[in-house]
């Protein structure tokens, strides 16, 4: 099925400059499986977003469908065709 | 001639250059608002930058720099990954670039604690599974600022023989490139465990080495300065002479083995330089004597020195750089003689090394 992540102007340098990509991410359609997807193509956007266990990064949040994801099951969110997956830095830091 | 001073901060790099060493262009910050705990020169490479960066949002890394920052190259991969199930990469604590023969070989540090070599220049690294699989890794503690490998000490001859060291681990030494590893602390006080006098588990704060005396090493601990004469094996107390017995860095000559560098401060308990005075301690015979250095340094210095926010550069009269978590950098042209400042009012200082610009 076909999702679109949203990508902050932060992380743009890492995907070329695009503000959203399309993902077509297979059955079954989660977050870390659409995050994998992306990583193929995007292995420094990667990085910035999941450590090398595949680990949602502490201070980056995943709004699927506008919830955070740590609310839902994390990187096992299943993903409803179409999703909009937004990604935001925390606001953290000092 | 031309040094450049790469100062690694909470907030990202700076990058300074002088001609005389006491007047100096600063330029940055690169990396903005990027840990850089961990900062090297590699003169074997024509002088590249490395540069262990970690953003609190986005994860670590390591940066490469052919043209002293002019532009960043970084793997799309992570060039350091934890090829286990228990651990991610923290923060790169340490770069180390290997001796001349060894051209490529670059070690990292990091937290947790680990070994990683490059062979590629700093690039991309290797997982070092014999210092991860040490029966006593269970045991290591965490420091204030994290349990990490923050020292690395190539032997300058034998690329099987090196040392390492950590916050509340203390020495390790191997003799076959990596695959065992033996705690090597006799002589090291750890006042704050039960034992004071255990194995391991002391809080080693930085070992240095001069490579015309690879089996001399000297060490600053969390209260306690040391020398070793015997590549490890025993330590002995060298802190006579000085103010205090506790600080971070530690530094050797690069062209004198006997003589080396250190910034007092004056206990756990109170981590400021003695009486404020911000001094840089020189020991010209091993850590026999010691005399303070404070010509052009102020009086008035409530801050500290951390444990790689202090170098020498490679000229034939070496310069002393030091800087401090006030964000202030100060240089010596001389020695240590006379000191000049190079920046202020930069975030935390991290980490600081020189070098001389190849011409």
């Amino acid at each position: 099925m076909k999702v679109k992540v949203l990508i902050p102007g932060v992380l743009r340098a890492a995907t070329d400059g695009a503000a959203h990509l399309d993902v077509e991410v297979p059955d079954p359609a989660t977050l870390g499986a659409a995050l994998d997807v992306l990583a193929d193509t995007y292995p420094l956007l990667d990085r910035r977003l999941r450590d090398e266990r595949a680990g949602l990064r502490r201070y980056v949040n995943f709004y699927v469908n506008g919830e955070e994801c740590r609310r839902l099951g994390g990187p096992a969110t299943p993903l409803p065709s179409g999703a909009e997956i937004q990604i935001l830095p925390s606001v953290a830091g000092g | 001639m031309t040094v450049v001073v790469a100062i690694g901060t909470r907030k990202g790099l700076w990058l300074a250059r002088s001609e005389d060493r006491v007047s100096w262009r600063v330029e940055g910050p690169h990396h903005a608002m990027q840990e850089v705990y961990a900062v090297a020169f590699d003169a074997r490479a024509g002088l590249r930058l490395l540069a262990g960066v970690s953003s609190p949002h986005f994860g670590p890394g390591v940066s490469t720099s052919d043209d002293l920052g002019a532009t960043w190259e970084e793997s799309p991969t992570p060039p350091i990954a934890f090829p286990v199930d228990d651990a991610a990469l923290e923060r790169v604590w340490q770069l180390q670039p290997g001796p001349a023969t060894q051209p490529g070989v670059v070690w990292a540090g990091t937290q947790p604690s680990a070994l990683f070599k490059s062979s590629d220049g700093g690039r991309s690294f290797e997982f070092v599974e014999g210092l991860w699989n040490h029966p006593h890794r269970p045991e290591w503690g965490a420091g204030f600022g994290g349990q990490a490998v923050h020292t690395i000490v190539p032997d300058p001859v034998d690329p099987d023989r090196m040392l390492v060291a950590m916050s509340t681990g203390g020495v390790y030494r191997t003799a076959d490139g990596g695959k065992s590893w033996e705690a090597r602390n006799k002589g090291i006080k750890a006042y704050f465990l039960p034992d004071p006098w255990p194995e391991f588990g002391q809080c080693v704060h930085k070992v240095a080495q001069h490579p015309a005396s690879p089996s001399r090493f000297y060490a600053q601990n969390h209260h306690g300065v040391y020398r070793s004469d015997d590549g490890g094996d025993t330590w002995q107390s060298i802190a006579a002479g000085l103010p205090t017995d506790f600080g971070f860095a530690m530094v050797v000559h690069p062209h004198d083995p006997d003589t080396i560098f250190t910034f007092p401060i004056e206990a756990d308990g109170r981590r400021f330089p003695p009486e404020g005075k911000c001094r840089v301690y020189r020991s010209q015979d091993a850590g026999a004597t010691w005399q303070a250095l404070g010509e052009g340094l102020p009086d008035d210095f409530w801050t500290a020195v951390m444990r790689d926010a202090m170098c020498t550069d490679d000229a034939d009269v070496p310069g002393v750089y030091f800087g401090s978590r006030s964000g202030e950098v100060y240089a010596s042209p001389d020695e240590g003689e006379t000191w000049h400042r190079v920046a202020a009012h930069l975030p935390d200082v991290t980490s600081v090394r020189a070098a001389v610009i190849p011409t």
